[in-house]
């Protein structure tokens, strides 16, 4: 019994601190999963387009990260380019559309 | 030796991501916990090179009677392989890699993407055991048009007893067609042992997002000498109450409808001894910060029995660099 009390409390200790994260919505220190202002953008039509690859190509398998940091984003792309078959022109497009 | 890509602030620096869970499962009555990390690292080297591997660490408790707990742990390698970007239509790897044979595999097995805790059942068809080959692939996009692409994957994986890289002698292979427009996707898999028994399997997926919806559908059949099987999954989050990051739009209902059939009594692989059916009903909670909440009840009906399986987890998703970098 008393370690069934300890493996519990072994949760709680694990999962608080996951879900106080998610509690709070912003975080300053990542780059948000670059989905950039429409209006702002000087070259809407990359975005438009890159974006658009971004719904058919990766949210097909799994739901957007929210957010990571643009020192990583080229290997996120090539190892999406390898495991999802994407086009070079596919891989350009989400390029552009992480690092506007 | 790591290069910078050429748009904007891209750089090609190492990445780690992964999931790290702690999921509960009731099966027919016996609870198991189990805490678990799968950490992936992607480091890319120069333009056209990608090595890349994923590892499963897993703790397993489960109550004796007596008060105490039994526990397993499990620690290896999912898969370690050098990607070599060759042309825009030809990637090469080699190593130990996932096996290409429908979408579950190399898709949906991350902890961190599938819906459910725990695979259909006919996932380990064409999977050659382990799920890896140890050997050689080329894949990458044939065609890739606005109306339509097409994209393929073929392998050989030699016999390795190795415990880390163990593999079954086999080759096969997967050919995807998608219709962007109607995001539509069909596709069929090969493969063929080619130790011991050589047996050929067969498989085909559809899969189907409607436009503008956050409704996913998702089937597969596979085909194997001693048993077949399918899988449909559908989910959906509602936009209708805020959008998607709204409290309500971050739940998302899953049904999962499952059958096998065997074809003979020889039992080599993997799936249930008698034809079976199974439903799973999913209610998941997309929490902000790559976290998941993942809830399900399921009840298998078969001759020798129908029990539930009562499964809940939560899934954090992290994603960052492997080291500082410029």
């Amino acid at each position: 019994m008393s370690s069934k009390r300890h493996l519990f409390t072994a949760v709680l200790l694990i999962s608080t601190p996951v879900l106080l994260r998610a509690a709070s919505q912003d975080d300053p220190s990542t780059a948000k999963a670059q989905k950039p202002a429409a209006a702002t953008h000087p070259a809407q039509q990359y975005v438009d387009q890159g974006e658009r690859i971004f719904q058919q190509q990766c949210s097909r398998c799994h739901n957007a990260p929210d957010g990571f940091s643009p020192r990583i984003s080229g290997t996120v792309v090539r190892h999406m380019r390898v495991r999802a078959s994407l086009s070079k022109h596919d891989e350009e497009e989400l390029l552009r559309f992480f690092n506007p | 030796m790591f290069c910078a890509a050429s748009f904007g602030t891209a750089q090609n620096t190492p990445l780690l991501s992964g999931g790290v869970g702690f999921l509960t499962n009731t099966n027919a009555g016996q609870t198991t916990y189990e805490p678990i990390i799968e950490p992936l690292l992607a480091a890319p080297i120069g333009n056209h090179f990608l090595v890349e591997s994923r590892a499963f660490l897993e703790e397993s408790f489960a109550p004796n009677g007596s008060g105490q707990y039994d526990h397993t742990h499990f620690i290896g390698l999912t898969y370690l392989q050098g990607d070599y970007i060759a042309t825009p239509h030809l990637t090469v790897v080699a190593g130990s890699f996932l096996i290409p044979f429908g979408t579950y595999n190399e898709r949906l097995s991350p902890i961190w993407i599938g819906n459910f805790q725990d695979g259909p059942l006919i996932t380990s068809l064409g999977l050659m055991s382990t799920g890896t080959g140890t050997g050689g692939q080329v894949r990458g996009s044939a065609i890739s048009r606005p109306k339509y692409s097409i994209d393929y994957a073929a392998y050989f994986s030699a016999r390795v007893s190795n415990q880390q890289f163990e593999a079954q002698r086999s080759a096969g292979g997967r050919a995807d067609l998608y219709l962007p427009e109607q995001r539509l996707e069909v596709g069929f898999s090969y493969g063929r042992l080619l130790q011991g028994t050589h047996e050929n399997f067969y498989g085909t997926h559809v899969w189907w997002e409607p436009k503008d919806t956050a409704f996913r559908l998702r089937s597969e059949f596979a085909r194997g000498h001693h048993a077949q099987g399918y899988w449909i999954e559908a989910d959906y989050r509602t936009q209708a109450f805020g959008g998607l990051d709204s409290w309500i739009g971050r739940f998302e209902p899953v049904i999962r409808m499952q059958q096998t059939f065997r074809r003979d009594t020889v039992v080599s692989d993997g799936l249930p001894l008698v034809n079976t059916q199974r439903v799973d009903f999913g209610l998941d909670y997309n929490l902000p910060h790559n976290t998941r909440i993942l809830t399900s009840y399921s009840r298998e009906f078969a001759s020798t029995g129908n029990f539930n399986i009562w499964e809940t987890g939560i899934v954090y998703r992290f994603l960052f660099p492997a080291w500082k970098g410029r």
